[in-house]
């Protein structure tokens, strides 16, 4: 997964064409720690349809707000660069996140 | 095949776990099922903790690994899996999972705890991870330097405020009651009340959330008069209380009118050899250390069901030969006597199975067969009741054998 800060978010996610699915993190945020390796593993399964990233938002809260999330953990899925899903929340599954991946894919 | 085990523990909080602990320290083959996949329920999503004995120096997620690491040195399994049904064939307990797993047991505890009440006011669904929240330690640092919205005045909604503003810029509370009444302890009234960084709105509710895409603004009502004010922030966090999650249960065991679990003092429900505790329990005192003393008793009393259970099983129920059993007390004289006649009748030799059953002890097997008064004798063939003598004279003993 590629790791984004405030430098290549446009480039990478915005400036993108396709799917991209970032994934919204904090260490504080012990939901977003257990779901990641599930997330990884989503990665890899969905690899040809999705470009997935990930985004710690300490030093990058800014950005993060910008994308109007203020909440962790949170899953945004972005069409050539359109914002089109958000799934977040503490009951967020990875099998919500897998039923999405499969909608758009 | 499903797998047995003793005992299995729906919920792996902190009465869950002390359940497990005690369960498993004893010998009994313990399966803990927790839906979410970090362990120790609502705790682990809290920060502080200040009032669990011997552990003064600790916090609510730390002192959850350590209830799990301590229930895994005594063996205890862990699983994940969300419960959807318990169903109680006497003896055997059926617990199914939303993914198909199945298990087994001979006794459950009841420990699925409670989750964050939903106001279900306007804007609180759509801002869900755009501002609005139930969790700070998940949240905290995004709030860093903004203003938020706590609504809530229990200990829950003051605690969490108190470890908000080590980041937040400023917090605004809305609190339902008269100014300075609040339902959380005093200790954490007065610590909040001495905080700089938390307001208080009184006598008022939250009404809506509004924003573009997040939270920007919460709508509250003043209830005493209703004029309505809009407050400037980017957060709502709601800590209004909490509901069991019991919905499974229903038809399976009692419960309140609010859905909370029926149980006696010994954390009993109203089916042999089901337990519940903690949260889940229709109780008043709602702390990590009562769930605690919960989850021990259950785990004992447990313990007790399945040997009373067991050896009835293994002795009466699948018994080869039929089986006389005397019910009896230390208190009564007269089931005394009945005692001592049977012994010397040589029923053994007769072919019976002779066994006692002290009614002051195991009460489950005296409710089972309605045993009223005693001395009172029964006479069982696989299990099923042939006859039964209440307060017998020695002839019918003898025309019964």
């Amino acid at each position: 997964m590629i790791e984004l800060n405030k430098d290549n978010f446009e480039e990478e996610v915005l400036n993108c064409e396709g799917k991209v699915v970032v994934d919204f993190w904090s260490e504080s945020c012990d939901l977003c720690m257990d779901i990641m390796p599930d997330v990884k593993e989503l990665a890899e399964e969905f690899a040809d349809d999705f470009k997935f990233a990930k985004l710690d938002i300490k030093g990058n809260r800014r950005l993060a707000i910008g994308q109007k999330v203020l909440g962790l953990p949170s899953i945004v899925f972005y069409e050539d660069g359109e914002k089109v899903e958000h799934l977040s929340g503490e009951d967020l599954e990875v099998e919500d996140i897998r039923k999405e991946l499969e909608t758009r894919a | 095949m499903s797998e047995k085990y003793d005992l299995i523990v729906l919920g792996g909080g902190p009465a869950g776990i002390s359940s497990a602990i005690y369960g498993s320290r004893s010998r009994l083959k313990t399966l803990v099922l927790e839906a979410k996949r970090k362990t120790g329920g609502q705790p682990s999503t809290y920060h502080d903790m200040e009032n669990y004995p011997g552990v003064p120096e600790t916090n609510a997620s730390d002192l959850m690994d350590n209830f799990r690491t301590h229930a895994e040195k005594f063996g205890t399994e862990f699983k994940r899996g969300e419960v959807k049904s318990l169903e109680v064939n006497g003896f055997e307990k059926v617990v199914k999972c939303k993914k198909g797993e199945e298990y087994r047991a001979k006794s459950v505890v009841i420990a699925t705890g409670a989750e964050p009440r939903k106001l279900g006011i306007k804007g609180e669904e759509e801002f869900k991870g755009k501002g609005v929240s139930y969790c700070a330690t998940c949240d905290a640092d995004i709030f860093t330097d903004l203003d938020i919205v706590v609504v809530g005045n229990g200990n829950s909604a003051v605690e969490e405020s108190i470890y908000l503003s080590k980041f937040v810029n400023k917090i605004t509370m809305i609190v339902i009651h008269d100014e300075g009444v609040m339902d959380a302890e005093k200790i954490l009234q007065e610590k909040a009340m001495e905080n700089e960084k938390i307001e208080f709105v009184w006598n008022s509710v939250l009404e809506e959330i509004k924003g573009d895409g997040i939270v920007e603004k919460a709508v509250v009502k003043n209830i005493k008069n209703g004029e309505k004010s809009e407050l400037d922030c980017s957060g709502v966090f709601f800590f209004v209380g909490r509901v069991p999650s019991t919905d499974f249960l229903e038809g399976v065991v009692d419960l309140t009118e609010h859905g909370y679990v029926e149980t006696t003092k010994q954390m009993e429900t109203n089916q042999p050899g089901v337990y519940a505790v903690g949260d889940v329990r229709n109780k008043v005192v709602r702390q990590v250390i009562t769930a605690a003393g919960d989850g021990a008793t259950a785990a004992v009393m447990a313990q007790g069901y399945i040997e009373e259970e067991d050896y009835w099983q293994n002795h009466v129920v699948n018994a080869d030969k039929p089986a006389l059993v005397a019910f009896w007390s230390v208190t009564d004289q007269e089931s005394m006597d009945v005692i001592s006649q049977l012994e010397g009748m040589e029923l053994e030799d007769k072919g019976y199975k002779f066994i006692k059953i002290d009614t002051y002890k195991n009460r489950l097997i005296s409710n089972r067969y309605d045993i009223e008064e005693i001395p009172t004798i029964l006479k069982l063939e696989s299990g099923k009741v042939d006859s039964k003598l209440v307060k017998p004279e020695r002839e019918e003993i003898i025309e019964l054998i």
